[in-house]
């Protein structure tokens, strides 16, 4: 079980009860945060990531003293639902936060659990920031829902833009899970790619989410000999799997994806078959980190025994949610008055380098800002980690 | 037409040695064991654990796999199972203390293990290749052989061993067995742990190819399940020519219906359901049990 031992484990699992129970007892009030997300079963990896950033994130402002909003001092508290990737359960969740008197839910991490627990949220007055990218959850008269990351149809044309003119990219094939994230993923995909010019020489290969073996999934595939390789809308499980395939069978193009991945797990699946592999990172390359974004990964690290790259994206949603309540105190029991916050918000990124700044964008893709503006970072995978191929920003 | 070919058989050898254990829990005590799936990401994580984390050579890796499944196989028979069946005469106790089992061992995963994928370095480097004809990694080629000498020797050891006999004579009677003076708890656990240990052993073999993650667990007792329908429910053979049947047929359904879409299970589905309603005993199983 490598260096995540079983008491680590243990010891993290009491430690964020512990935290529970304290804010409980300390002096600071205790503002609470939702988590409405998948962690458990085959997409555990997504949620997980998301959870465990948010405890890490609520774990190191509490042992600081606390969050100041206007003249109050706060603990924050991470109330967590599993969904299960339901949108029945998602539902649920939304239910048990709205029951909970919370109004800021970061989650559900797939589209259809996002598009369910609308009607709730929006009724209940919850802001959440799904993982999602419907653009019906995000246009008006959708409200409250602000996208955490960065979209398909807003990564996927900047790679191949880039691909187009770095490599002389011409011919591009899609590969998809048979569900409706990876599914809708490859046909915005396939989309931008005929948009600009690229010639689509495969996009109905898909295969089972629960697929093992990918090398007779693949085959049909590579007689098409693509120049790029895209693996829509990709799962961390999946992707080690699918390079290590493709390479074997003799693929030697470039293999792309829009989702974000981890290095470790490349590297335990696909070794240095995944050298030059392209995905959608945050802002952890060592160029771009700041050192509040190393101590949250060091952190992280000694909380739960392993730093999980997928959080590099899914540090920022609730340090959103805490700065644009600290833009504006009454937000915090009035979601209109956090909307209207969100139009003007503004201020320091602490995770990476330079003058980034945090505020919400989306007016390009959605017609109002309901989108964070986390940077839009493509890495390259070599030998082991990421290295930023270039950055970029949405709207 | 040589690559499907290739790919049936990796595929079929796999799938077979998934559904033995499962088959031989079912012949013997008449149980489903829904947590076979989650039995197999175990196998899969202690070889990960030993060969990938510890540099273990990969065969002790594998051998440890088997050896903590045999004792979590034998415990839960001992302790779960074997109660259960005495206090209950219910078939449905046993279907819901499988599941309780699986769930519980999904979440036994996830804290020990994590929630990320894991994979191993590979055991063979290099990718036999017949002219673009055939494409198959070396290191499938020995897991399939692998899988077949595993196949081979369960059932010699079936045949031929003193215990196979006892494990035989339970399945087909578990009365007339135990008046012929075999020790029917004993070789209930024996045979519990055995199957929990090709569950192990499968896991640890294919940790190599797939990797392991958590969720696993499930979508492999669902086509464990698929494998021992097709084949027969309880008879070794039977499990044996599901898995060989199923690997065949996803095989030619990915290589010739991708242009339709992700029809290769649905159709298997409806394959599955039109050959049960014809023969529910499946291909190898007596119509009375």
């Amino acid at each position: 079980m490598q260096r995540r031992s079983f008491v680590k484990t243990a010891m993290a699992a009491v430690a964020v009860t512990a935290i529970g129970a304290t804010a409980a007892v300390a002096e600071n009030p205790v503002l609470k945060i939702g988590f409405v997300g998948v962690t458990s079963g085959p997409a555990a990896a997504w949620g997980i990531s998301n959870q465990r950033s948010m405890e890490t994130r609520a774990a190191w402002i509490n042992e600081t003293g606390g969050y100041t909003i206007g003249d109050t001092t706060y603990d924050i508290e991470i109330v967590s639902f599993d969904d299960q990737k339901d949108p029945k359960r998602a539902i649920a969740g939304m239910e048990k936060m709205a029951q909970e008197g919370i109004h800021y839910v970061v989650g559900p991490n797939v589209d259809d659990g996002a598009a369910a627990v609308r009607p709730v949220a929006e009724s209940n007055g919850i802001m959440y920031f799904p993982y999602a990218f419907p653009k019906s959850l995000y246009e008006a008269p959708a409200s409250n829902a602000v996208l955490g990351m960065v979209a398909n149809y807003q990564s996927g044309p900047a790679i191949y833009k880039y691909l187009m003119a770095e490599e002389g990219v011409k011919t591009v094939a899609f590969v998809a899970a048979n569900e409706s994230d990876p599914l809708s993923q490859r046909d915005g995909g396939v989309e931008a790619a005929k948009a600009l010019g690229l010639e689509v020489v495969s996009d109905n290969v898909t295969y089972q989410v629960d697929t093992t073996d990918f090398t007779p999934v693949l085959t049909p595939v590579m007689r098409a000999r693509p120049d790029l390789l895209v693996l829509s809308g990709v799962s961390p499980a999946n992707a080690p799997q699918l390079i290590r395939s493709a390479r074997e069978l003799g693929y030697e193009g470039v293999i792309s994806t829009e989702t974000a991945q981890d290095a470790g797990v490349l590297a335990e699946g696909a070794g240095d078959l995944a050298n030059g592999f392209i995905s959608v990172g945050g802002a952890s390359t060592p160029e771009l980190a700041s050192p509040a974004m190393n101590e949250f990964v060091q952190r992280y690290t000694d909380m739960f025994g392993e730093y999980n790259d997928e959080s590099n994206t899914k540090v920022y949603a609730l340090e959103y949610i805490l700065e644009t309540l600290k833009a504006d105190p009454a937000a915090i029991t009035d979601v209109d008055a956090f909307q209207a916050t969100m139009d003007t918000f503004e201020a320091p990124n602490p995770f990476m380098n330079g003058d980034a700044k945090l505020r919400y964008v989306g007016m390009t893709s959605f017609g109002q800002k309901r989108q964070v503006a986390v940077p839009l970072v493509v890495n390259v995978y070599q030998n082991g980690t990421f290295e930023t191929l270039f950055v970029a920003e949405v709207d | 037409m040589e690559q499907i070919l290739a790919n049936g058989v990796y595929l079929g050898s796999q799938y077979a040695m998934i559904a033995l254990g499962l088959t031989l829990i079912f012949a013997l005590m008449n149980v489903l064991n829904f947590a076979h799936g989650q039995m197999y990401v175990i196998g899969g994580f202690v070889t990960y654990t030993f060969y990938g984390q510890w540099g273990v050579p990969f065969v002790l890796a594998l051998v440890m796999s088997c050896v903590t499944l045999a004792i979590l196989g034998a415990l839960i028979e001992k302790f779960l199972f074997a109660p259960v069946i005495k206090g209950s005469a219910r078939e449905e106790s046993t279907m819901l203390l499988a599941a309780g089992i699986a769930f519980f061992l999904d979440a036994v995963i996830l804290l020990v293990f994590g929630e990320k994928q894991r994979g191993v370095p590979k055991i063979v480097d290099g990718v036999f290749n017949w002219d673009f004809r055939i494409i198959m990694p070396y290191d499938r080629i020995l897991i399939c052989l692998l899988a077949i000498l595993s196949i081979v020797a369960f059932i010699g050891l079936m045949q031929y061993t003193k215990t196979g006999r006892a494990l035989r004579a339970l399945a087909q009677d578990r009365t007339a067995a135990q008046l012929m003076g075999v020790n029917v708890d004993r070789y209930s656990m024996i045979g519990f742990a055995l199957g929990a240990m090709l569950a192990g052993l499968v896991g640890g073999l294919l940790v190599t190819i797939t990797g392991v993650n958590l969720g696993m667990g499930g979508p492999t007792s669902i086509k464990a399940f698929m494998m021992v329908m097709i084949g027969g429910a309880g008879v070794i053979s039977g499990a044996i020519w599901g898995g060989i049947i199923l690997g065949f047929m996803e095989a030619i359904g990915l290589a010739l219906l991708y242009q339709y879409g992700d029809i290769t299970y649905l159709l298997i589905f409806v394959s599955l359901m039109i050959f049960l309603a014809i023969r529910p005993q499946g291909l190898m199983g007596k119509p009375w049990g």
